[in-house]
């Protein structure tokens, strides 16, 4: 062995000590990507914050593609990333086969459900906080007929349309949702075209109030409604601002809590389910000066009340993927 | 399904059916000229985050569109110089022309706007308005004819009445001028062409251009027409579905416009019916999604008889010596 090969493997072996003393954080975007000003942008906040309050770095990816999954897992787990925070379901699968061969690294899955050791699963209450938006939507509507537009059709998705549907039945009895959902593929949260067009039918067919559940199709959705002159109500983060005076409300869920906590316990980060719930917190709907001159006062307090009701256990919303049924609408 | 719901869903047909147009004629000059082109996707894309980022700096939809275009022309440039100039294969030339759009696209954008890829929301001037037609409000009470004339024909984009003005103009080029007989000579027998003096490179590169104008126009239109704004991937096999149509279509200009009108229809009617309840049999939306594709292949497997493609298509010419 010669000297400059002894020198290169002490430096890979000082690299990979330091690498596992100072384990940085990590936090993969699903394929909506990190700007979708909805579910991964929340993330990224949340990432964000935690960065410019403790002075940290982290690492991040993008999914680009199905296929990378698996790859990105194991490569951020072997760089000694300690926790790997991701968001969307659609890691679950692979997570549950990437997280055995780790059990030293600590995972975070936001939206996915993953029963390992070394794994903190997080739920939000979508339906929740659906519930309430839906409530709001039923007595902002004029024409007794709202819409709801969700992204790809996936039980999650139908989760927000089932708990915006009880929400409008719980303040109009006899007012009609339509629902549509944007597509069957991971193409469904990037085709705002098709999110525009959804919305206009549903304009045509009576809606006055949209509920966009799409990730970035919900971006052609709002602009759909405002260039309509109805109302819409954004996902995920607060899209009130992207159209002043358009967007009823947003109904937030945050994702950027979720990561942000994950972040700050890093490698103690307790594994196991964790319910983000309107009790917790972990969602509700945005209110802010894009807004309030749409909410009145009635609808506050309403929706105050059934927020109130939910969080003592007194109002249960039904939630579509227990049992796989929707009471309020049928999709 | 009253009146009403028909015209609307007619009215969604047409807006749906103009970028699939123009992809699907801008396909029909390249390959009618022995160009095959499976970059028609990667252009649209170009163009629309080229228009949609220009449109939103300038607030000016005009110069927009001419950005567009101009990117896509760029594109068209490419293909033309590796498929003819340098003879190479056109599919893998057309396949890095559709990843090479999908990467810079996003890049330049989150460069440029830092919004990951999107480009901001296109306001006032930054978008195609929607034309009144004359006489518009004047007719709507006549019955039939009225909401017909004002719901679905007035009340478009440009862009819209532009991309159906080009299906007879397209056909009258292609058949009626010198210009339309060397071009679809050179697809079919481009020696032929060689030896009455015409140059093959040059009616290739020409086809090649007028395939990147009209793929520019359909980009600009999904970023400035029917949405407000470039979001990455906004084609969404939109360019693929144009060429499906242009098999359908078998390589004419007229038929391509019902070929393209019909995939608009499909879209717009699961667009409209979540699930569609025929007497009993509810059909789901994931089938009504899936049509465009499943009528495809059905289309191509028994309706519409043998699709021959221009018998030069795919090949480089080679002069002889």
């Amino acid at each position: 062995m010669t000297i400059t090969q002894k020198f290169l493997g002490a430096a890979a072996t000082l690299a990979l000590t330091t690498a596992i003393a100072h384990a940085e954080p990590a936090v993969i975007f699903d394929l909506g990507g990190k700007f979708d000003k909805s579910f991964n942008e929340a993330a990224f906040e949340g990432a964000k914050r935690w960065a410019t309050e403790t002075g940290g770095t982290y690492k991040e990816l993008e999914m680009q593609s199905e296929a990378q999954r698996e790859q990105a897992l194991r490569r951020l787990a072997e760089t000694g990333a300690n926790p790997i925070v991701m968001t969307g379901f659609a890691f679950g699968d692979v997570l549950n086969q990437v997280a055995p061969d780790y059990p030293d690294t600590k995972f975070s899955i936001i939206d996915g459900f993953v029963e390992q050791p070394n794994v903190r699963t997080i739920l939000f209450a979508e339906h929740e906080g659906s519930y309430l938006v839906g409530m709001m939507a039923a007595m902002a509507s004029k024409t007794g007929t709202v819409g709801f537009i969700g992204g790809m059709d996936i039980p999650l998705i139908r989760r927000f349309g089932c708990g915006y549907a009880q929400g409008v039945m719980a303040a109009k009895a006899d007012a009609k949702v339509i629902a549509n959902m944007t597509g069957t593929t991971p193409a469904a949260w990037n085709d705002p075209v098709k999110g525009g067009e959804l919305a206009k039918s549903q304009k045509s067919q009576g809606a006055d109030v949209i509920y966009a559940a799409a990730g970035g199709t919900g971006i052609g959705v709002l602009q759909a409604a405002a260039d309509e002159g109805i109302l819409s109500i954004g996902v995920d983060s607060n899209q009130n601002y992207m159209h002043p005076g358009k967007v009823l409300t947003s109904m937030l869920k945050r994702v950027d809590n979720a990561v942000y906590d994950a972040f700050t316990a890093g490698e103690a980060l307790e594994t196991g389910i964790i319910n983000m719930n309107l009790a917790s917190g972990g969602v509700g709907y945005a209110m802010d000066d894009n807004n309030k001159d749409l909410v009145t006062p009635e609808m506050q307090a309403a929706v105050d009340e059934a927020s109130a009701k939910i969080a003592s256990g007194e109002l249960v919303v039904h939630d579509y993927m227990s049992d796989n049924t929707c009471p309020a609408l049928s999709f | 399904m009253d009146f009403l719901t028909l015209l609307q869903i007619l009215d969604s047909t047409l807006r749906l059916a103009t970028p699939l147009l123009l992809a699907c004629l801008a396909g029909m000059f390249s390959e009618r000229a022995g160009i095959f082109d499976i970059g028609l996707e990667g252009k649209m894309l170009a163009a629309a985050f080229v228009s949609g980022a220009v449109a939103a700096v300038t607030v000016n939809v005009w110069l927009g569109l001419l950005a567009g275009i101009g990117a896509s022309l760029l594109l068209a440039g490419i293909h033309g110089l590796a498929s003819i100039t340098f003879r190479g294969n056109q599919l893998i030339s057309g396949v890095a022309i559709n990843s090479l759009a999908a990467g810079l696209t996003v890049l330049i954008g989150q460069n440029w706007f830092g919004l990951g890829g999107r480009t901001p929301s296109l306001v006032g001037d930054g978008r195609f308005p929607p034309l009144t037609l004359p006489f518009s409000e004047a007719l709507a009470p006549v019955p039939v004819i009225g909401p017909i004339y004002h719901d679905l024909i007035s009340g478009h984009t440009f862009l819209v009445y532009g991309a159906m003005a080009l299906v007879p103009a397209s056909w009258w080029l292609l058949s009626r001028t010198r210009f339309g007989l060397r071009l679809r000579a050179v697809g079919e027998n481009p020696a032929a062409v060689d030896t009455a003096g015409v140059s093959v490179v040059r009616m290739r590169f020409a086809a090649v251009a007028i395939c990147g104008v009209l793929c520019g126009l359909a980009g600009a239109y999904l970023a400035t027409g029917l949405s407000a704004g470039f979001v990455k991937d906004m084609t969404a096999g939109r360019g693929f579905i144009a060429l499906a149509a242009l098999i359908f279509a078998k390589w004419r200009p007229v038929q391509a416009m019902g070929a393209c009108l019909l995939f608009g229809l499909l879209e717009a009617i699961a667009n409209r019916y979540q699930n569609i309840d025929l007497g009993g049999v509810i059909i789901p939306v994931q089938f009504m999604q899936a049509l465009p594709y499943i009528l495809t292949v059905v289309i191509l497997a028994g309706f519409v008889g043998k699709a021959v493609p221009p018998r030069a298509g795919g090949e480089p010419y080679v002069k002889e010596r």
